[in-house]
């Protein structure tokens, strides 16, 4: 069953049409990729599916309900969670409270005035906390401020922030944009693991091929705003349209 | 204790007896000495140390914590200061009611203010609470004060007049604000030796509040809602994404901080049962914008720190006159004598805004973290000094201390 069904979205900025009648659907437990050159109108579809863009025409469904019109936070709260393309992180909080506060937002919806209580009484959500920056490997980076992180760990952590939610459905920009291969290939493990390791499913945006095929089970190619083929990595791979339009410029 | 951490609790425990042993701390010098003229520890001073310390800490909990910088918090004093003498003329003198109202008043104006002001963030948030002070100023000066409808007295300032209701006023009742009989004017005067100490009811009752809130404060900043305003100052985006709505949570701050500002109003009504315009005023704002960036922004103890040490400038330094200076330096040659009064001459008095001004530049550049990030810095070169090594990081505040 599709979990995310996109139908005929178009978005125009002023004269530029960055997306014309959009048509995607993306199975439940699977990662499904979204490639294509820059420019293609990957990060604005990407935008209208959590709310920070509204699409001109078209429907976005998420588990059959739309999203449309909806606030992030909203979107968020029915279990789409976004990484961002530069990992967006409270930078001034400390590792910790970055993993503790989607766990609360979790727990108490989108605003609850908890003003008199104590976050070391709440044994129940740092309990969870510690367990996800356990299954992050950030546990020893716990009282460090989240600024201070290595790229890589920020990523991670951000990654983490997503997952400690159970989101059904994770969204990732471009997570390895401008990361070193080392900090790459263990971004690739990290999502190899969570994809093994959970009932998720994960849409990504990827200009890293190399990525792209190590993860994805379906891909499509958005070309010009508007989608060129969807398939299998083998058959996307051998696909002669697709390398016109991306692969044999990036070969 | 009462659910605060160790170091919390000696925070609480330090405040508390500095506030309660202010009547003797504060009046170092012995009564005619030269030097007298540095004591603060007269009651109306004293008041207004811990007034102004309600104020700052419940500002500090709006912009400390979410870094929303409101320029227009001294409407919410005013508020709460006419909201205090309308129970004074219309029920009587008792101050629970009075000190009740203000802070009602105060957050249903303050809901209404940060409705609209949040809707944008950064230099425009601050615009639209300065304009709405603004605004409240020249409605109190003039608007709401006319012939047929009276609510603010305008000029000459809203105040209790014989002819007042009062329907509550009993018989015996003191003829000035009191708490069940007790007037805050009361004061028992201790002489020890050469020196005096001042002990007021309205100070005590001042500065049993003020620790009373600034408990709150600390339960504030600890709890995962205080997380939560952190998160806003530090990143929307990421909250939005989480799940989380920012609006109700800055909102929820700004009508918290509009509260202790009306309680503030209030309480200066209380002490003194008169009620101005210009209480509202943008310098009033601006003034405890000064307080706790002076203090230490997003700090615990920081804001009252600020505030006290610019009531302590404002009342101090603003009554060295040319002849006290005279005094000083009359061991000095006449001509050098001149000359060294002179120079001084402009940082006080009515100058003591230009020494405020100075030291608050310094503040800023060689401070950041305020009066708190001198005080660390300060204990750790004497811890350094102490153990002799110099490893020890230096000058990094914590957020929250
Ligand atoms: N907010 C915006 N306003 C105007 N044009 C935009 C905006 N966002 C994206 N675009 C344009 O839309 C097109 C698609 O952009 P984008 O979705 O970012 O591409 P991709 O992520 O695939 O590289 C580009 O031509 C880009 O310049
Ligand atoms: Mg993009």
């Amino acid at each position: 069953m599709a979990i995310l069904r996109v139908k005929d979205v178009s978005k125009r900025f002023g004269g530029l049409r960055a997306l014309t009648d959009v048509n995607l659907n993306v199975e439940e437990n699977t990662v499904h990729a979204i490639i294509g050159p820059n420019g293609a109108g990957k990060s604005t579809l990407l935008n209208c599916l959590v709310g920070k863009l509204m699409p001109d025409t078209g429907s976005v469904l998420f588990d059959n309900s739309s999203v449309l019109g909806l606030e992030p936070f909203q979107i968020n709260q029915m279990g789409i969670s976004r990484v961002f393309q530069t990992p967006e992180i409270f930078g001034e909080l400390t590792v910790m409270e970055n993993m503790l506060i989607p766990i609360f937002a979790m727990r108490d919806g989108a605003f609850r005035m908890h003003a008199y209580e104590t976050i070391a009484n709440e044994k129940a959500v740092v309990e969870q906390a510690e367990a996800m920056l356990e299954e992050m490997n950030m546990a020893d980076k716990r009282e460090m401020s989240a600024a201070s992180l290595s790229r890589g760990d920020k990523r991670r952590l951000e990654i983490g922030m997503c997952l400690s939610q159970n989101p059904r459905l994770l969204l990732l920009d471009e997570p390895t944009a401008g990361m070193a291969r080392a900090d790459t290939n263990n971004t690739i493990d990290l999502l190899k693991q969570i994809k093994d390791e959970r009932d998720i499913t994960i849409a990504i945006i990827e200009h890293d091929m190399h990525v792209v095929f190590s993860l994805a089970e379906r891909i499509t190619v958005l070309a010009q705003g508007a989608p060129l083929v969807e398939d299998t990595p083998e058959n996307i791979r051998g696909n002669p349209k697709v390398r016109e339009a991306y692969l044999g410029e990036a070969a | 204790m009462l659910g605060l951490n160790k170091k919390d609790t000696s925070l609480l425990i330090i405040v508390g007896l500095l506030t309660l042993l202010a009547p003797f701390i504060l009046n170092p010098f012995p009564e005619g000495s030269a030097m007298a003229q540095f004591n603060a520890g007269y009651p109306d001073l004293m008041q207004r140390f811990v007034i102004f310390g309600i104020l700052a800490i419940g500002f500090n909990i709006l912009f400390g914590l979410t870094g929303y910088l409101s320029f227009g918090h001294a409407a919410f004093l005013g508020v709460g200061s006419y909201s205090a003498v309308w129970m004074f003329k219309l029920l009587s003198y008792n101050i629970i009611p009075a000190i009740a109202l203000s802070v009602v008043v105060a957050g249903l104006f303050s809901l209404l203010i940060g409705f609209v002001s949040l809707r944008r963030s950064g230099i425009y948030f601050s615009i639209l609470t300065l304009a709405f002070a603004q605004m409240s100023f020249a409605l109190a000066y003039s608007v709401l004060s006319n012939p047929k409808f009276n609510l603010t007295n305008g000029e000459t300032g809203l105040q209790v007049y014989a002819d007042d209701p009062q329907i509550l006023q009993g018989a015996n009742a003191p003829d000035l604000p009191h708490l069940f009989g007790l007037p805050m004017r009361a004061t028992y005067t201790m002489d020890v030796g050469a020196w005096s100490f001042d002990f007021n009811a309205g100070y005590y009752l001042c500065a049993v509040i003020m620790m009373v809130v600034f408990y709150l404060s600390i339960r504030i900043f600890r709890s995962p809602f205080g997380m939560m305003l952190r998160a806003v100052k530090s990143n929307q985006q990421r909250m939005n994404y989480t799940g989380l709505n920012s609006k109700p949570y800055t909102l929820a701050a700004f009508v918290i901080s509009g509260m202790y500002a009306g309680l503030a109003g209030g309480l200066m009504a209380a002490m003194d049962p008169l009620a101005g315009a210009e209480r509202m005023q943008w310098t009033a704002s601006g003034e405890v914008v000064l307080m706790t960036i002076l203090g230490g922004t997003g700090t615990l103890i920081g804001p009252v720190l600020g505030a006290g040490f610019i009531k302590y400038f404002e009342n101090i330094f603003s009554k060295i006159n040319d002849n006290v200076l005279h005094g000083w330096f009359a061991f000095l040659p006449d001509g050098l004598e001149d000359a060294v009064v002179f120079l001084i001459h402009p940082f006080i008095g009515k100058g003591w805004h230009l020494t405020l001004g100075i030291l608050f530049m310094l503040v800023v550049i060689y401070l950041p973290g305020g009066l708190v990030e001198g005080g660390q810095r300060l204990l750790n070169r004497l811890k350094r000094k102490k153990t002799g090594t110099d490893d020890a990081p230096s000058g990094k505040t914590e957020p929250a201390e």
